[in-house]
């Protein structure tokens, strides 16, 4: 561990990884379907072979993906599984529900929201008036047997009761709560003992981290504690929930990270055709995990030319004229 | 002679048509994002435009791909997060209006976006409600985006997702949902309501050079077409806005007409 001080949270994605993600672990992705997946992690724990992992998100993309693909999810609590006009339903995630090879439990992105929401206040569920009426309450993915079974899972998916507070007594939708084992986020500025700032829309991170009992964060650059200190408003998370800190420049890439670059769409238009058959998407994993172990070999694959295309004006916050086809 | 126009910018213009100065515009992408923003630039320069991931009011010089696209995060009046818009999708106080598209729909506007066949082994799955479900339980209104084809408007939907109308009539407001629900539903052959006191679908108006009995058609459920007049075609004006300021890089009009 490169250390310059005791209070340091530095350390590589690997380390960072191998100390904090374990098989089984009930996992927090943070960003938004293109934006700020935590891509370098997500390898990191491919190259790992972690497993058996249970995903909760609201709407993924890129790192949901991936982790589905290679093999590392058992199960997945999500809202949504896309990369917008990429992969409007993302591609190993749809194979893996037609297949049967994950198990899947679908909430709305408020359902989700909330529930997060709701972990993080130490909250044992929450209500709501989403979803009253909809399959989402009367079809569960994960069967009363699996509930019962693991101990990681609320008993019900979800209950519809009478609002005890109301005199009509209308059906309100209570939702468990969600406490993942560990968080992975992305941003733009942390320091090196754990202060985070996010540009841009903040998805719903924050909830995330703070439902979480561990949290890797990585980000784009490491910069001075005293410089977030100076504008603390703009800061994230309570710095002492950051377990690690991870220096991964381009960390979201191929989605995108306001202020620092767009989402790539030549990477991304070659992943939906990799995607589609099992082996030319083992060697989209060959090429852009196994063989990049580490996040400079990566962008050295991906290419000086097309990390400029995308790289953000600093006024707009994204690429404006990048060939997006 | 009005210009020629494909089907996609008449869907754009329709939806965009229903939009009233002033409203606040849960929007997705795709032809949600053509419609919401040509009205603003037509005829609802105050409506305003957000999104689930928290961007409000964003200046759109680009076109969003994406809802966590970076263009809704730029010139915009707020960013914020999830929790934040939602706070603003349900707002007893606002006309929030959401544009939503879906794979089903029944004469009820209850809408599938999840999977075709059987829910734990589909036949084929599809990246499930997002904020669809949210939108339809809790929006001052819904506009819906269909292709209008026997086997998306069905009797019977293979998951229902997001609530419409439920079984008619005050299913809707017996099931909890205090407002809301869908108001019209757009596709490529015109534009369709939902009857005041039944809640079921009916044809309201149809695309130039479209008849009602096409639409019913292309419909699998029995559908009311005795109330069906004929759309505008769009203006010149219209097609101006939506070609030159909209989607200039025509990334979702796709190409122009022939």
């Amino acid at each position: 561990m490169t250390t310059r001080d005791n209070k340091s949270k530095l350390m590589s994605a690997e380390e960072a990884v191998g100390r904090l993600v374990k098989d089984g672990d009930l996992v927090a992705l943070g960003g938004f379907t293109v934006s700020r997946n935590p891509m370098t992690l997500a390898r990191e724990i491919i190259r790992q072979g972690k497993k058996d992992l249970h995903l909760a998100v609201h709407s993924q993309g890129q790192a949901m993906d991936l982790l589905v693909g290679a093999g590392c999810v058992r199960r997945l609590e999500i809202a949504y599984g896309g990369t917008g006009r990429f992969a409007p339903t993302c591609i190993r995630f749809r194979q893996a529900v037609q297949k049967g090879l994950i198990e899947i439990e679908d909430y709305s992105n408020f359902q989700m929201s909330l529930r997060f929401l709701a972990g993080s206040l130490n909250l044992p569920f929450i209500p709501c008036r989403s979803g009253v009426g909809s399959d989402i309450l009367e079809k569960w993915g994960f069967s009363a047997e699996v509930r019962s079974s693991e101990a990681k899972l609320p008993i019900h998916k979800a209950l519809v009761s009478p609002n005890p507070f109301s005199p009509r007594q209308e059906p309100v939708v209570f939702l468990p709560a969600l406490t993942p084992d560990v968080a992975l986020v992305h941003v733009q500025y942390a320091s090196a003992d754990g202060i985070t700032r996010i540009k841009g829309l903040k998805f719903l991170d924050q909830e995330q981290v703070r439902a979480a009992s561990r949290v890797i964060v990585s980000c784009e650059e490491v910069v001075p504690a005293a410089f977030l200190r100076q504008d603390p408003d703009q800061n994230a998370f309570p710095p002492f929930l950051v377990d690690a800190v991870v220096h991964a420049p381009l960390g979201a890439h191929p989605t995108a990270c306001h202020l620092f670059y767009d989402y790539d769409p030549r990477h991304l238009n070659m992943y939906r055709q990799q995607a589609g058959a099992d082996e030319t998407f083992h060697q989209y994993l060959k090429d852009w995990v196994f063989d990049a172990p580490d996040q400079e070999t990566y962008l050295g694959q991906v290419g000086a030319v097309d990390l400029t295309r995308i790289r953000a004006n600093t006024q707009l916050g994204y690429a404006p004229g990048l060939d997006r086809r | 002679m009005n210009p020629a126009y494909t089907n996609k910018e008449m869907m754009a213009l329709a939806a965009g048509r229903l939009v009233g100065d002033g409203d606040i515009l849960f929007a997705g992408t795709g032809l949600s994002m053509l419609a919401a923003t040509v009205a603003k630039r037509i005829h609802a320069p105050e409506a305003v435009v957000f999104f689930e991931t928290g961007g409000i009011d964003p200046a759109l010089e680009e076109l969003p791909l994406a809802v966590a696209d970076p263009r809704v995060m730029s010139g915009t009046s707020l960013n914020s997060g999830l929790i934040e818009a939602f706070a603003i999708l349900g707002h007893r106080r606002l006309r929030t209006i959401s544009f939503l598209g879906a794979a089903q729909i029944d004469a009820y506007g209850n809408i599938n976006s999840t999977c075709l066949g059987d829910y734990h082994r589909p036949k084929v799955r599809f990246p499930g409600s997002g904020g669809a479900c949210d939108a339809m339980s809790q929006a001052h209104a819904v506009i819906l985006f269909m292709q209008h084809e026997r086997k998306r408007f069905v009797d019977k939907l293979d998951y229902q997702t997001s609530p419409g109308w439920l079984s008619g009539g005050d299913a809707r407001e017996k099931a909890g949902l205090q407002r809301g629900g869908p108001m019209a539903v757009v596709t490529n052959l015109g534009v369709l309501r939902f009857d005041n006191e039944t809640k079921r679908m009916y044809l309201d108006e149809c695309f130039p050079g479209v008849t009602p009995e096409e639409v019913a058609d292309n419909t699998a459920f029995a559908l009311d077409i005795s109330r069906a007049g004929q759309s505008a075609p769009p203006s010149p004006a219209e097609l101006t806005a939506l070609r030159e300021q909209v989607d200039p890089q025509r990334l979702i009009l796709g190409p122009l007409p022939a």
